[in-house]
């Protein structure tokens, strides 16, 4: 063999590994660097308003965001009081039911594609079959909008988790005489409780950053959450409408929001994943 | 068929009807998909036959003349995919490999988790960190120094003002190279370990193994992940409408602001008040949803057919 060319491969060989170790160097510092941007410029914006005192009119310093706080968890609340329960019901079909059935096959694929497609798809949908028709933005269609966002989510992880669940178990309670439907809540559903939890409060950190389909939807207001049956302050949308305006103080108030959406996605994907590996 | 435990009657009535809920709750979702394409072509209708072919091919876009075309959102969103696929595949595959072959395990879980998170950052944080925090970076720094080496391009031509097509497409690889390098190392992964050792016996070193075996092996997987990414890049909205200047404008240079369909869409939609501008606006989403909804399937047939199941990054 040939002295030279071994020297050549070795050195392509450690060059491919430095460029390897360094694209995950620079994700990592990518990663540390939009964290640190956030938190350093948020936490200037937190103060006792800005949680608990409503907008100040544009181009006045003051105020706070507690309005678009409490409207993005009652959007976020019902969303997944949609998106959740039908998402493990569509779970359980494909799981229970769904073997050799060609419909389950499709139901399968199309939740991957409904995974796929653009979250301002979703809104625009939404906006066209409830926000047109009853000729005002709400906070109830922005709840829909995430919920159908939530559900494919929901539906894929609760099929991998009920699948998990021993076959001996649900054998032998079935061999009890009892009926499917009770094995299914109350055996295979107890057995799977830890997966199905993980799984929702995952698709819940999922939606809780997401704007574009909020835009079309429940809008945004500077006032108190009073009915969701109208234009619903939001989170999201305000950091957006913030960041865009000319204002220094709306600027920093939206990266306090773009902080706290952080922390609580942070919180629930990290703490979601910490229990997940805890359990094994 | 199910079989029905036969334990009566009684049973067998109430399991038929929590089959049919919760079939229904999984018809739901292909009702939804069915759904958003018929509300999308209803709603269009009005733009559709106004402006027929027309509106793919046409730059005009004049809300007060009521002359819409969508080559200009259309051109926005191609070339700020293409940048973003450009710079992410390689790396995503470069810190795949990484992940999956040379890491020893402590530091792959910490790389692991780090990727994980940058896909769990929501697309309006990446907006504000884009806008604020490296705009500003790239006007005073990048694009000056591109300016200099490659300015005689046309693609590096203009004022260096930060935001730009250029930045979008930067910012948009970012937030895929999640996606492809998770399933790309779930391929590597997926390699059988007797064919890598026989190769590493026959003295191959690390990058002819990934070279001549792996990546040949798990081609087609790869290009599954890949094609994921690009469909994440096309429909990616808001980091993308905080950056790209929203211009509806056709130009070579990478540096000038643009626009892609979804910014469009979140910039205009609740502007428009007039029945032509939202019908519109509606069947820019269309097409928008029409390009998702053709890679996304292609995406899941190669990764069908390179046996991965659905598991990726929610």
């Amino acid at each position: 063999m040939n002295l030279r060319s071994t020297n050549g491969r070795k050195i392509a060989d450690l060059l491919i590994k430095l460029m390897a170790g360094g694209s995950a160097a620079l994700g990592i510092l990518t990663l540390g660097w939009i964290l640190y941007s956030v938190g350093a410029h948020g936490i200037r914006a937190f103060d006792w308003a800005f949680f608990t005192e409503l907008p100040a009119p544009p181009g006045l310093e003051g105020g706070g965001l507690a309005n678009a706080i409490v409207g993005t968890l009652l959007i976020t609340v019902i969303a997944t009081l949609l998106g959740v329960p039908i998402g493990i019901m569509a779970g359980t079909y494909l799981s229970e039911f769904g073997e050799g059935s060609k419909l389950a096959v499709m139901i399968r694929f199309f939740s991957n594609v409904l995974m796929g497609i653009p979250s301002i798809i979703i809104g625009i949908f939404v906006y066209t079959i409830m926000v047109r028709p009853t000729g005002h933005f709400s906070g109830y269609a922005g709840a829909v909008a995430l919920g159908i966002i939530m559900l494919p989510v929901v539906a894929r992880t609760a099929e991998d988790m009920l699948a998990m669940v021993p076959n001996s178990l649900k054998e032998a309670a079935l061999a009890l005489g009892a009926p499917r439907w009770k094995v299914t809540l109350q055996v295979i559903f107890r057995a799977a409780r830890a997966g199905l939890i993980t799984g929702s409060l995952l698709a819940v950190a999922r939606i809780s950053g997401e704007t574009a389909p909020l835009l079309f939807t429940a809008l945004n207001s500077p006032y108190w959450v009073i009915s969701l049956n109208q234009p619903t302050p939001n989170l999201t949308v305000t950091i957006f409408n913030y960041a865009m305006s000319p204002y220094p103080d709306w600027q920093r108030k939206a990266w306090g929001a773009s902080l706290l959406i952080m922390i609580s996605v942070l919180v629930l994907s990290v703490g979601v994943r910490a229990v997940m590996r805890g359990k094994r | 068929m199910v079989h029905h435990s036969k334990s009566g009657a009684a049973s067998g009535y109430s399991d038929n009807i929590f089959r049919i809920i919760t079939l229904a709750c999984g018809m739901a979702i292909l009702i939804i998909m069915t759904g958003v394409f018929w509300e999308l072509v209803r709603n269009s209708r009005l733009s559709i036959t106004k402006f027929g072919f027309g509106f793919i091919t046409s730059n005009a876009w004049n809300p007060v003349t009521e002359e819409f075309g969508a080559a200009a959102s259309i051109f926005g969103t191609m070339v700020s995919t293409l940048i973003a696929m450009v710079i992410a595949v390689p790396l995503s595959l470069a810190i795949a490999l990484f992940l999956a072959q040379l890491a020893p395990p402590a530091v792959r879980r910490i790389t692991g988790g780090a990727i994980e998170l940058l896909a769990a950052v929501p697309s309006i944080i990446y907006g504000m960190w884009g806008l604020f925090v490296f705009a500003p970076v790239m006007a005073d720094h990048v694009q000056p120094a591109l300016q200099d080496s490659l300015g005689f391009l046309p693609l590096f031509q203009g004022p260096p003002m930060g935001i730009g097509m250029l930045t979008a497409g930067l910012i948009l690889a970012l937030m895929i190279i999640p996606f492809i390098s998770s399933v790309a190392r779930d391929i590597f992964e997926m390699v059988p370990i007797v064919i890598k050792e026989s190769a590493y016996a026959m003295g191959a070193t690390t990058w002819e193994v990934t070279r001549k075996v792996i990546i040949p092996y798990g081609l087609q997987g790869i290009m599954g992940a890949c094609f994921l990414g690009l469909s994440r890049a096309l429909g990616e909205t808001m980091a993308i409408t905080f950056v790209i200047g929203n211009d509806h404008t056709i130009g070579a240079s990478l540096f000038a602001s643009a626009n892609s369909i979804a910014s469009t869409l979140a910039n205009e939609f609740t502007e428009a008040s007039e029945p032509m501008y939202l019908s519109a606006l509606i069947e820019l989403g269309l097409v928008l949803f029409a390009i998702t909804f053709i890679v996304q399937i292609l995406a899941e047939l190669i990764l069908r057919k390179a046996g991965k199941k659905g598991g990726r990054i929610v």
